[in-house]
């Protein structure tokens, strides 16, 4: 494989990661108000993302970053055609950032309840819209020669688009509530679980649906049908549904979620699979689609950004996961009447 | 207004405010690992408390500091298109940099020091509070060496109409970016220590937690003289080199008009922008704009009418915001020094804890007039010398770019009130309270 090549699925790898570890605290953040009845439901909700969520949402900057280092053009289409939808994702991103760390600092229900709210749209939204820009990804955004966008808002809320929100929404629900059912006990444990249960048929019914409507919305399958052998990806997104299924019958609720995180890493390549060379196709013309071949950055910065990731993103990988197995104990009591940082 | 200014507008107020919370968490994060050690290697249980005061501070301006910041990514891409095409190449490069080497250091050490006391040793504790500043000014160190870039491109060429790297550790290293570094950082140490000397006067004027308080003061105090000394002998070799590499921004610093031998600076002047020349000018010191451009009195420094009038910043709002900066930093170094000679009588000192509280607001200010110096003295460039900020908006709408820009005035003002509310609620309480 070529540099550019390279830069295509590291690319793609990246926002996997994002959605992978930033993907539960959605979840957990859309779950909110449905889980948490009591104060403490919800402190040991919030709880149990507390230590992580930073860490997880840096993978968003970083898949950001490496978009603007290694397809430069691609960011300033890409973020500019998507501007509304973007920035919509930016408000309430911002809203459930500091949601997290505001709602506890004061004891006083309305408080809380503004800071809940915001936390369940912060969560809810970007699920959604990250869900319907990806879909849109991969039908094409109307957008010429130029980059300059022939839609609105409205444009990218169409059928398929917002197919690909609600399995976006149903991926993440499935992932926050196996992460809750790993880190709680009791009645928060108990409901975690059960909506785990409920979520699933919901996921597989929307993903196939998803899948199916892919054939005739999008192009995504000629790469496959050229190469057969891919569709061992989609094989592999199928495999990590029925394992958390069954990990979830047994209770296994570690392996359950690792099951659901490599369902939320395969269909994300499903679709950067699909989508090579393109990363950002034109529904105009495929002339003007950005490719990895056309929009990539000189082959010295990607060999440059190359090594920073070769070196740094395992580094990343080792610390993030030290983080996780010290905070991977069930959320206790103590741990909401510790002195200072409980939420 | 049309797009080019509601643009310029709406990153001027996200980089402000964004850059109202992050450099106490620049400076803080150095000093709360220190307490947190000095706490481990003396067992002394005030250090443990000032480590957790402080830090609680730091956590609630950290918290805003990375909601503000993901929004200024994001910007490059909404609304400056055309510079991220053009550039994307050399400055995409480092802000990926800084999120895979910096950042995410930054974000996940500070979950495990915020909820990691009893999980972690208490060595190992104040060790990741390091690793937390070590994060928090590497980052900051690459986004200020992207900006650098902006002011003074250096290692590139330009193939295929954009610029290409061609020599990543001339980016890196350059004078321009290591000043700017120095600068950024010290002014971090000025702030914090103000910030602690206000808040620790505050309570010893009330005669509370007055051991904690003096201590704390102390920290503040060197952090506060130490950091106001550096700034100002870098600013000194840093107004040298944009006299070298920007020479129009220095002349709209100073509102030099005519290209002068021994340019003198007026203490009172008014730049009369239209008629290109200054409606005021009282007081010259001779000569001294002729030592700070090059450290002689007699050199020539070129004034703003030898430059094309569609290449000069706004001159009025250079010139007054490079005054107050210079103002104010001369006053935190004699107020310092004043503080410091007190230092062993300071309940005895109330008017000197009074200026310090009121002195609070000081280097924010400071620090954001710095900013308008060296963002507000690039223009009309966005890179200097080479793309116009005018060519590298984003082909969007005014009604895209109006409702964002309210979205951001609603949403900012909200963050800023409740996160101000906090910390001025746990500032006022003080220590006492924490263990409750």
């Amino acid at each position: 494989m070529d540099l550019q090549a390279i830069w295509f699925f590291l690319w793609g790898l990246l926002w996997a990661i994002f959605f992978m570890t930033s993907g539960f605290d959605f979840g957990i953040g859309t779950l909110l108000p449905f889980i948490g009845k009591t104060d403490e439901e919800k402190r040991t909700m919030i709880a149990s993302l507390g230590p992580l969520w930073h860490g997880n949402q840096v993978w968003l900057i970083t898949a950001g970053g490496v978009t603007f280092a290694a397809f430069p053009l691609v960011y300033a289409v890409m973020f500019s055609t998507l501007y509304s939808a973007l920035m919509l994702v930016l408000f309430t991103l911002i809203l459930r950032g500091v949601a997290i760390e505001f709602r506890s600092q004061q004891n006083d229900p309305r408080w809380k309840r503004i800071w809940e709210i915001c936390i369940f749209i912060g969560s809810f939204a970007p699920a959604l819209l990250f869900g319907v820009a990806f879909a849109n990804i991969f039908k094409g955004i109307p957008f010429d020669a130029d980059g300059i966008y022939h839609g609105n808002l409205l444009t990218l809320l169409n059928p398929y688009g917002l197919l690909g929100g609600v399995l976006f929404v149903m991926l993440f629900l499935q992932h926050g509530a196996l992460w809750l059912s790993i880190k709680t006990t009791g009645t928060v444990q108990q409901r975690a679980a059960a909506v785990g249960q409920k979520a699933w048929p919901v996921l597989v019914a929307v993903a196939v649906i998803f899948l199916a409507a892919s054939w005739y919305a999008t192009d995504l399958y000629a790469n496959y049908l050229n190469h057969p052998a891919l569709f061992l990806v989609i094989a592999l997104a199928v495999a990590g549904l029925l394992a958390a299924r069954l990990f979830m019958a047994g209770q296994s609720w570690i392996k359950a979620w690792a099951a659901s995180a490599v369902t939320i890493v395969s269909c994300t390549f499903y679709g950067v699979i699909g989508l090579f060379p393109s990363l950002f196709p034109s529904s105009l013309d495929s002339a003007f689609n950005l490719t990895a071949r056309n929009a990539s950055s000189s082959p010295l910065t990607l060999k440059i950004m190359l090594v920073v990731v070769i070196v740094f993103v395992p580094i990343v990988l080792i610390y993030q996961i030290w983080a996780f197995k010290l905070f991977g104990s069930k959320v206790a009591a103590a741990d909401l009447a510790h002195e200072e940082g409980a939420y | 207004m049309d797009v080019v200014m509601l643009s310029r507008l709406q990153f001027y107020a996200t980089s402000a405010f964004h850059f109202l919370f992050v450099p106490l968490t620049l400076g803080l994060s150095w000093v709360v690992a220190y307490m947190e050690t000095r706490y481990v290697r003396t067992g002394d249980e005030t250090y443990l408390k000032m480590t957790k005061f402080w830090g609680k501070i730091f956590l609630i301006n950290f918290a805003v500091g990375v909601v503000t910041g993901i929004t200024l990514e994001f910007q490059f891409g909404t609304n400056w298109s055309g510079y991220s095409k053009y550039m994307g190449d050399i400055f995409g490069t480092l802000l990926a940099i800084e999120a895979t080497a910096a950042f995410f250091l930054e974000s996940t050490f500070i979950g495990v020091w915020h909820f990691g006391w009893k999980k972690l040793s208490a060595k190992a504790h104040a060790a990741v509070a390091w690793l937390v500043a070590i994060g928090a000014n590497l980052s900051a160190v690459w986004i200020l060496i992207a900006n650098s870039w902006m002011q003074n491109p250096v290692g590139y060429t330009i193939r295929g109409g954009r610029a290409e790297l061609t020599d990543f550790f001339a980016v890196i290293t350059q004078k321009f970016a290591v000043l700017q570094i120095i600068h950024v950082l010290s002014s971090a140490f000025v702030l914090v220590g103000f910030v602690i000397m206000g808040i620790s006067a505050y309570h010893l004027l009330r005669k509370q937690n007055v051991d904690f308080f003096t201590r704390s003061f102390q920290i503040g105090l060197v952090c506060g003289l130490v950091g106001s000394l550096v700034v100002a002998i870098e600013g000194d070799l840093h107004a040298k080199d944009v006299t070298e590499k920007q020479p129009v921004k220095l002349a709209a610093m100073e509102s030099l008009w005519e290209t002068t031998r021994q340019a003198p600076i007026y203490l009172l002047a008014l730049p009369d922008e239209e008629n290109g020349r200054n409606a005021i000018e009282l007081l010259p010191i001779p000569g001294a704009l002729s030592f700070l451009g090059h450290g002689d009195v007699n050199a020539e420094i070129r004034g703003l009418n030898d430059f094309p009038r569609d290449e000069r910043p706004p001159v009025l709002w250079t010139f007054l915001a490079f005054r107050g900066m210079v103002g104010l930093g001369t006053y935190f170094i004699l107020i310092t020094i004043y503080a410091f000679i007190r230092r062993k009588k300071l309940l005895e000192s109330p008017l000197l804890l009074k200026i310090l509280v009121l002195s609070i607001p000081l280097p924010y200010i400071a620090i954001q007039l710095g900013w308008v110096v060296t963002e507000l003295g690039r223009q009309p460039w966005i890179v200097w010398g080479m793309l116009r900020t005018a060519d590298a908006v984003s082909a969007v709408s005014v009604l895209q770019v109006a409702t964002t820009l309210v979205g951001f005035f609603l949403i900012y003002s909200l963050l800023g009130i409740v996160g101000y509310y906090l910390i001025f609620k746990h500032a006022k309480q003080g220590p006492q309270l924490e263990s409750a």
